[in-house]
């Protein structure tokens, strides 16, 4: 109306000049038709390899045998014979190395992490047994503890208590100079700046390493059974494996990766209650 | 060297000495540094004082020492009458970060100080002077969000509020709000005034922002690094309370010019 307004060639203008983001349809597809999609595609290639001959079924069978067994190993499962018996032994050892390592592996980290003495005189010892190929030590505990169960509880612990040490000593160093010389300030005492300051600043950390040894706990549990006999899950792969019966190694690995997701979704859950401020707790900060 | 001090308060003025540090010096010894030379400070009662100078001239150090967190090598500290020597109550702290734990609403991280001097129940019972700081500071409302919720200048307002919370006598101030954008920072400023007129609290500020000490103190210490001291103490007189007007006063261009002039001989010998 005035000298304000710019003017306007009206002519020959577009109303909007709306356009889309320039996504490929391969990064636009939804996560749900994504997912099922490499699932189609890699059990066809699975099939079209084991249909057409080109492996012996001995070393991979169809998916089709696959799936016929996953379903026969979870009806033993589910009837409760001597499977269910294996199954369980497995999970006591998880369960019962993942507490000693959480347990042990808290009471190492805060000595390593709040104590000069720890970080100086114990921390070089943690890194050196740390860097050991730790599974040679399976013969070891079997020698000190039989072939029970407690040999494979041992090395399940031993095998997941590193990251959980390191973890926890990372975690307490975590608080910035602020935080400490706030607490200092508001003349805090040792153990309340541990209390009230440290640990709650390092339970991400925290978590992050009791994420990964809740994973390499079964691994631990699994390679005992292996090296140390026994009558768990291990020991039936063991076995199946040497009748060259390869379709049940395959269902027993799959229930057997139920009992990682088991503790690792614990671990999750729990981590989500108590670091409600910490906000990407999910599958992807367990593998760093 | 008291009798330096006594000249400097104004003729007729009774004031009550709060602060009063003699000779104080602070070295390094493993980097072999001498960070503060034999400075002597007294603040009085309600008084706001600034000291200014450049990065790593020692006046964090010297607030530091003020605040118990750090012995000098030499010389006293004295806060009402009683030496330093360690962290004291009477004495509230603010940083260059709000320093806000995630984990505790605004609540509960405001009577932080009490719980921990005093226990949870202790904290409890300051919850009725949580709320009235928090309405002090313009935070009504905001008791139960958690800091992330929080912007920049909310958060530095909930640590105010935490640093009155045991209503200290003295607040020292570490660049509190140098994290701020310019705007909220003129504002945080002002309300800062508010407060200290308020309470007739005693105010010291370490800054690096030559308007920023202007427009708030009675007295600038112009501190010069290598070894830490005081080369000027500026008397401001602008009257109270000061106003962001003032800042495009030509008084206030004169103090600024002259604290400047003081900087750069000083810095660069």
């Amino acid at each position: 109306m005035s000298g304000i307004q710019p003017t306007v060639a009206g002519e020959g203008l577009p109303p909007d000049t709306i356009w889309d983001e320039n996504l490929s349809w391969f990064d636009a597809l939804p996560r749900a038709v994504s997912m099922f999609g490499l699932l189609v595609v890699f059990l066809g290639l699975w099939q079209l390899v084991t249909g057409l001959g080109l492996v012996s079924p001995i070393i991979l069978p169809s998916p089709w045998r696959t799936a016929q067994d996953l379903v026969f190993v979870g009806q033993s499962l589910l009837s409760g014979n001597y499977m269910l018996a294996a199954f369980w032994i497995t999970a006591q050892e998880v369960i019962f190395g993942f507490v000693l390592a959480v347990g042990i592996g808290v009471a190492l980290g805060i000595l390593v992490g709040e104590t000069t003495f720890g970080e100086r005189a114990v921390m070089p010892y943690i890194v050196a047994i740390d860097t050991m190929p730790k599974l040679a030590f399976a013969p070891l505990f079997v020698a000190w503890m039989g072939f029970g169960i407690a040999s494979k509880v041992a090395l399940a612990a031993f095998i997941s208590i590193f990251p959980v040490v390191v973890g926890t000593a990372a975690g307490l160093h975590a608080a910035d100079p602020n935080a400490r010389m706030l607490f200092k300030s508001i003349g805090a005492s040792r153990w309340q700046t541990l209390i009230k300051l440290k640990i709650p600043t390092g339970l991400p950390q925290f978590f992050t390493g009791v994420k990964i040894a809740s994973i390499s706990v079964v691994a631990g549990a699994i390679a005992g059974e292996f090296l140390g006999g026994g009558r768990g899950f291990g020991e039936l792969i063991r076995v199946a494996a040497s009748q060259l019966d390869t379709p049940r190694v395959f269902s027993l690995i799959i229930y057997l990766s139920l009992l990682g997701l088991m503790t690792f979704g614990t671990v999750v859950w729990i981590q989500k209650r108590f670091v409600f401020w910490h906000r990407d707790s999910n599958l992807q900060d367990s593998h760093k | 060297m008291s009798v330096v001090s006594n000249l400097k308060a104004p003729a007729g003025h009774v004031a009550r000495p709060v602060f009063q540090l003699r000779g104080v010096s602070k070295s390094f010894a493993r980097r072999n540094v001498q960070a503060l030379d034999k400075v002597d400070l007294t603040l009085e009662q309600g008084q706001f004082a600034s000291v200014i100078g450049a990065s790593g001239c020692g006046k964090s150090t010297l607030l530091k020492i003020m605040a118990g967190l750090t012995p000098p090598s030499s010389g006293s500290v004295m806060l009402s009458g009683k030496p330093v020597l360690g962290p004291r109550r009477d004495i509230g702290m603010m940083f260059q970060q709000a320093t806000l734990f995630p984990w505790r609403t605004t609540l509960e991280n405001i009577v932080l100080p009490i719980e921990i001097q005093d226990g949870k129940k202790a904290a409890l019972a300051v919850h009725d002077r949580a709320h009235a700081l928090l309405d002090l500071v313009g935070l009504r409302g905001f008791d139960k969000v958690y800091p992330s919720e929080l912007s920049g200048g909310m958060a530095q307002r909930a640590a105010m509020c935490r640093m009155l919370i045991a209503e200290p006598d003295v607040l020292l101030l570490d660049e509190p709000f140098s994290a701020l954008d310019e705007i909220s920072r003129d504002f945080m400023n002002m309300e800062l005034q508010r407060i200290c007129l308020e309470r007739n609290a005693t105010a010291f500020l370490v800054t690096h922002s030559i308007p920023e000490a202007v427009i708030l103190s009675d007295v600038v210490y112009v501190m010069s690094p290598r070894p830490g001291r005081f080369v000027e103490a500026v008397q401001i007189d602008l009257p109270r309370p000061r106003t962001l007007d003032m800042l495009s006063d030509p008084l206030f261009g004169r103090y600024t010019k002259q604290i400047r002039g003081r900087l750069d001989k000083g810095a660069f010998i």
